[in-house]
């Protein structure tokens, strides 16, 4: 392990001057992912600034409706928080559905959102990677690619945004909010996520010093009906090869507002746009859904191990939207 | 009297391993010790051309970079597994002789710091440049090249196996199944890494090593180095895993010592988990075909199995396909050739279940099949396919059970309310489907003399040792229960001595021979003990069994007695006090019969598997399973319910989700963690029964016990493949079976 220095922070403003003090330096959350990949020298930071003591852990009710998650509240603690629970049932699903009990328990939810690909070779600290080492390449392309994106991708990186939680939180347009060197500022979360192009070291618009503090997910009747449907190899303690979030309000069997997302198949938590202007005042019907799956999915780009991401995310979006609609109908709310 | 053996005993070692006071070879504290790090090559084959070392010695806390500059000459040692008994490396090729690079990982330095974390910074700051070549590490680049080796498996077996015509067989056959199958490299991937503790005092080396087998490092490290054995001794009380992983001695141990040597100082080597895939072997990429023959009435005519699969630069490694899979049924004619691609990897090793998990799942799937074309249900072809011999020899079986493992396994399941006919069940979203597989594991006689000393104090408790291993089979825990009922003492009252070479010869418990060969020696030098008191006891005119027949004399508790008249005895500890004896020992010995004992040799089960398939999405998840296994005489039923329990669960993991993935352009596994290489986790795990009958044997040893080491993996994955046929109609040939190999056979309305 590369030697670093480390210090520990009791307020915000303390923690943010101690990494813009160093070049080299970084926050340290849960540390759930980062002290991996330190271990594995893929990151080199020369110092950790721990900022586990900061005051930012709540989980408060906006007035509208919505509810502000502390950047370092603990992803077991926000799943089971009543506001969370109830309101978005698709952010607690995704929590639940990510990682293991004693990962959720120890990792922040503005780590989550910054945390590192999967990918085997950024991993590995020695392949050609472009977004460990820029210009080197990319070996997934012509390497081992089943669990890589078909959307968002580019010639210089195809790794997979491995986010559970990052997903749901798209779909709700949660907005991402910092404070940095040059004050606080409010990220759409959409915006948050960078799609790699050429410049796949570059995953999201924070500066050196800027610290999520807290993420807001505002209010949405919607959300009430919501579901994370998680696709994987292993029952548990997987990522995704496919996900869907996704919230839906039918009525009169036609679709009066939709928020879909997908995980595991793109660069970034991907907002899924064209399906939601697609299925949006038509039927709630599943050649509807398998309409607007297919025109979601037709600008993918897959290589020849994850070509089933093509497919298998079709068959997602469906079977989420499908029991969503489903749920609507037997509960005769409408 | 209260029976020892058969009683479900709780782990001898059971305390310490939940407590975390149990010591593993990593764990063990010295004074002055040096933590190494092995620099494994990048590339795949190719030369050294230079190795600068400059900044890593600069790093802090650096003792010593080694190169092969720094490493004496080491022997060549032949590949030859430590079943029997000797030397038994890994591979016969020994890095950091020379500048040859012949597979990634490769170790090409060693640096040596006092602590870890230094260890491993300085081994990211050696700069190794090589001149590459390119590499072939899949069956797809070196198909052109394969050939046919005369042995295989370390020399255990030949290549090419045959009895009858086989190219009659099928060409007279009513029916046909010609099947392929694609086999993932599987890694075993234990739980506690490899970890060499190396002691050097003067001339004499100790080391605690995790490990299956401590008389096959102790051996080993003294052929490579020309040591001789007296001079080194290996301690190993516990193992956190091993799979087969550890059953040969890798380079690393050795490296361990000549890095203390070196440094002179005590020197810890710890693998790295990713260093895991390039430290010790793997089971090899595999593509298996089997050609089955059959008449109208289900009977086999032929067996034709063949393989092709990977192996390293060094060895004509591959595990045999048809071991078992050549005798589980009565076909008149079998052929089977094993052909191997020389490619740029370790040599492959012994993995869970070697061999049969692979070969008998070709053949079983290969037979599901086949019961489905005749309309014969799959438990019945297997009936009526039983062979009361050997077929290979005509030897009759030892002891066998299948019959009542496929019958006791099938009620056991309710397969006999089972519909037939693929694609009927569903449940919602999901389409079930049941499967069943045979199971075998062979015994087999490749072991040297075994030994065990017992020796009972006047006190009345005893302690028994031998130089066997425990790896969380449950082993120890069984040589208690037979030492215990040897002497007829009560299991408290004996305390098994183990893990330590100076103890007396026992065999590296691998091949599921475990329980078999060191239980014998330990029955033995126990039996011994009693015998020799209740001998004494007879011919003493002050004891009240003065004058009875030694035969009729049993000890309970320490006390002997009558059989007829338990009133009428004493205790040992009276005897012992009246002759002023403190304690008596005696030395047990068991020879395994010879190789060519006329009797088959194989453990038999059957295996049932209910599992649900996604319609929409492809991913299949294990409901229930139910194994029934014949492993002779059962010493303790909860260990081997245990063991059994857990080969099911890597069955349904090799079916499902292990596979190592070359990447042949890099010549690097592409994912090389527990993150990327899944193994099950308990949300995986299925409802899971094991059903034990116990057959009689007097031929495997005085206690008739078989194993049940391996056989828990052996058909499980089959019965889950054949289910998964059941589930969608469709028969995937690749393992794992995963999402994409079902997609296109799930179709998929979207309309519907």
């Amino acid at each position: 392990m590369r030697p670093f220095a480390y210090a520990r922070a009791d307020d915000v403003d303390t923690a943010i001057a101690t990494v813009l003090a160093r070049p080299d330096g970084e926050f340290l959350a849960g540390g759930t992912t980062e002290i991996d990949l330190v271990r594995q020298d893929v990151l080199r930071p020369g110092l950790l600034v721990d900022i586990n003591d900061l005051p930012l852990d709540r989980v408060d009710d906006l007035p509208d409706g919505g509810v502000r998650i502390g950047g370092l509240a603990r992803m077991s603690d926000v799943a089971e928080a009543p506001g969370v629970a109830e309101r978005f049932p698709v952010i607690s699903e995704a929590l639940l559905q990510g990682a293991s009990p004693q990962l959720r328990t120890m990792a922040s939810m503005a780590g989550n959102l910054c945390q590192r690909v999967r990918c085997g070779y950024f991993r590995d600290a020695v392949s050609p990677c472009n977004k460990r080492d820029p210009g080197s390449g990319c070996a997934a392309i012509t390497g081992f690619h089943r669990g890589h994106a078909v959307l968002g991708t580019s010639d210089k990186c195809i790794a997979t945004h491995p986010s559970d939680a990052a997903v749901a939180l798209v779909a709700l347009d949660a907005v991402v909010r910092t404070r940095g060197p040059h004050g606080e500022r409010a990220v759409p979360i959409d915006e948050f996520f960078l799609l790699p192009g050429d410049t796949p070291e570059r995953e999201h618009p924070l500066e050196h010093g800027e610290l999520i503090t807290a993420i807001d997910v505002p209010g949405a009747a919607t959300a009430r009906r919501s579901s994370y449907l998680k696709v994987r190899d292993r029952a548990s303690y997987e990522f995704a090869l496919v996900s869907v979030a996704a919230a839906m309000d039918v009525r009169y069997r036609t679709v009066a507002d939709i928020r879909l997302a997908l995980g595991g198949v793109a660069t970034k938590p991907w907002r899924a746009r064209t399906a939601e202007r697609s299925l949006l005042g038509g039927p709630a019907t599943r050649e509807a859904f398998a309409e607007a799956a297919r025109r979601e999915l037709a600008p993918a780009t897959p290589l020849p191990q994850n070509e089933f991401k093509v497919e298998l995310a079709q068959r997602a979006i469906v079977r989420a939207l499908t029991a969503l609609a489903d749920g609507d109908e037997e509960g005769g709310t409408r | 009297m209260t029976a020892v053996i058969g009683r479900e005993a709780v782990r001898v070692d059971g305390r310490e391993k939940v407590t975390g006071s149990a010591r593993y070879s990593g764990e063990i504290a010295l004074p002055g010790l040096a933590y190494a790090e092995i620099v494994g090559a990048l590339v795949a084959r190719g030369r050294i051309t230079s190795i600068d070392t400059r900044a890593a010695e600069n790093a802090g806390g650096v003792a010593a970079v080694l190169t092969r500059r720094d490493l004496p000459a080491v022997n060549r040692v032949p590949l030859v597994p430590s079943l029997m008994g000797g030397p038994a490396p890994g591979e016969t090729f020994f890095p950091m002789q020379d500048d040859e690079v012949h597979y990634a990982g490769q170790p090409v330095a060693i640096v040596v710091a006092d602590s870890l974390e230094q260890a491993r910074y300085a081994a990211s700051l050696v700069e190794v440049s090589y001149a590459g070549a390119p590499s072939v590490t899949t069956i797809g680049q070196g198909r052109g090249d394969a050939y046919e080796p005369e042995k295989i498996f370390g020399g255990f077996m030949p290549a090419r196996s045959r009895r009858g015509d086989a190219r009659d067989g099928l060409a007279s056959a009513d029916l046909g199944v010609d099947a392929t199958f694609r086999f993932a490299p599987n890694h075993h991937n234990a739980l506690e890494p490899m970890t060499t503790t190396a002691v050097w005092e003067d001339d004499r080396l100790t080391l605690y090593d995790s490990c299956q087998g401590i008389k096959a490092v102790q051996l080993t490290v003294a052929a490579l180095l020309g040591m001789s054995p007296s001079r080194i001794r290996v301690l190993t009380r516990y193992v956190g895993g091993a799979f087969g992983s550890k059953a040969m001695v890798w380079p690393h141990v050795t490296l361990a010592a000549l890095a203390a040597r070196h440094v002179r100082r005590p020197v810890r080597l710890t693998v790295s988990r990713a260093q895991m895939f390039t430290s010790y072997g793997h089971r090899e990429e595999q593509e298996q075909r089997v050609r089955l023959g059959a008449r109208r009435d289900g009977a086999l005519t032929a067996i034709r199995h063949d393989k092709i699969s990977v192996t390293s630069p060094f060895d004509d490694w591959a595990e045999p396909a048809f071991c078992a899979a050549s005798q589980l049924y009565a076909a008149p004619a079998f052929e089977g050739v094993h052909r191997l691609v020389r490619g740029n990897t370790m040599t492959p090793t012994f993995t869970r279940g070697p061999g049969e998990a692979a070969g008998v799942f070709s053949l079983e799937c290969a037979m599901d099949e086949l019961a489905g074309r005749l309309g014969i249900d799959p438990v019945e072809l297997r009936m009526r396919n039983l062979s009361d011999v050997d077929p290979n020899t005509g030897h009759p079986w030892s002891s066998s059970g299948f019959a009542e493992c496929l019958r006791r396994g099938a009620e056991r399941f309710g397969w006999d309310a089972r519909d037939p006919r693929p694609g009927r069940e569903r449940e919602g979203d999901q389409l079930i489907g049941t499967g069943m597989a045979a199971a075998a594991y062979p015994v087999a006689f490749f072991m040297r003399t075994q030994r065990a000393r017992a020796r009972l104090y006047a006190d009345g408790t005893a302690v028994v040792g031998t130089a066997a291993q425990e790896f969380g089979t449950g082993m120890t825990t069984v040589l208690t229960q037979v030492a215990a009922d040897a002497l007829g003492l009560g299991l408290d009252d004996v305390r098994l001595d183990y893990g330590d070479t100076d103890l007396p010869t026992a065999g590296s418990p691998v091949g599921s021979n475990g329980a078999m060969m060191v239980s014998a020696a330990v029955h033995y030098a126990a039996a011994a003990v009693r015998d020799r008191l209740v001998a004494l006891a007879a011919g003493d005119p002050a004891s009240p069994l003065h004058g009875a027949d030694p035969a009729w004399i049993t000890v309970d508790g320490g006390r002997m007695a009558l059989a007829d008249d338990p009133g009428a005895g004493e205790s040992y500890g009276e005897l012992m006090e009246r002759h002023l004896m403190g304690d008596t020992e005696a030395l047990g010995t068991w020879d395994p019969p010879p190789l060519d004992t006329p009797y088959g040799l194989l453990t038999f089960g059957a295996q049932f598997a209910r599992v649900a398939v996604d319609a929409d999405l492809g991913t299949v998840r294990v409901r229930h399973m139910v194994g029934a296994f014949a492993p002779g005489r059962v010493l303790n039923p909860r260990t081997a319910r245990s063991q059994l329990m857990g080969g099911m669960l890597w069955g349904m993991s090799q079916a499902l989700l292990e596979g190592t993935h070359m990447d042949a352009g890099l010549g690097r596994w592409a994912n090389a963690s527990l993150g990327d290489y899944l193994v099950p986790v308990n949300a995986d795990a299925p409802e899971v029964d094991v059903e034990l009958i116990e057959v009689d044997d007097d031929v495997t040893g005085p206690l008739g016990v078989k194993g049940v080491g391996e056989i828990g993996q052996v058909g499980s994955g089959a019965a889950i493949a054949n289910a998964v046929h059941h589930a969608t109609g469709h028969r995937v040939h690749e393992l794992p079976i995963t999402v994409e190999d079902l997609l296109p056979a799930l179709e998929w309305e979207a309309g519907r």
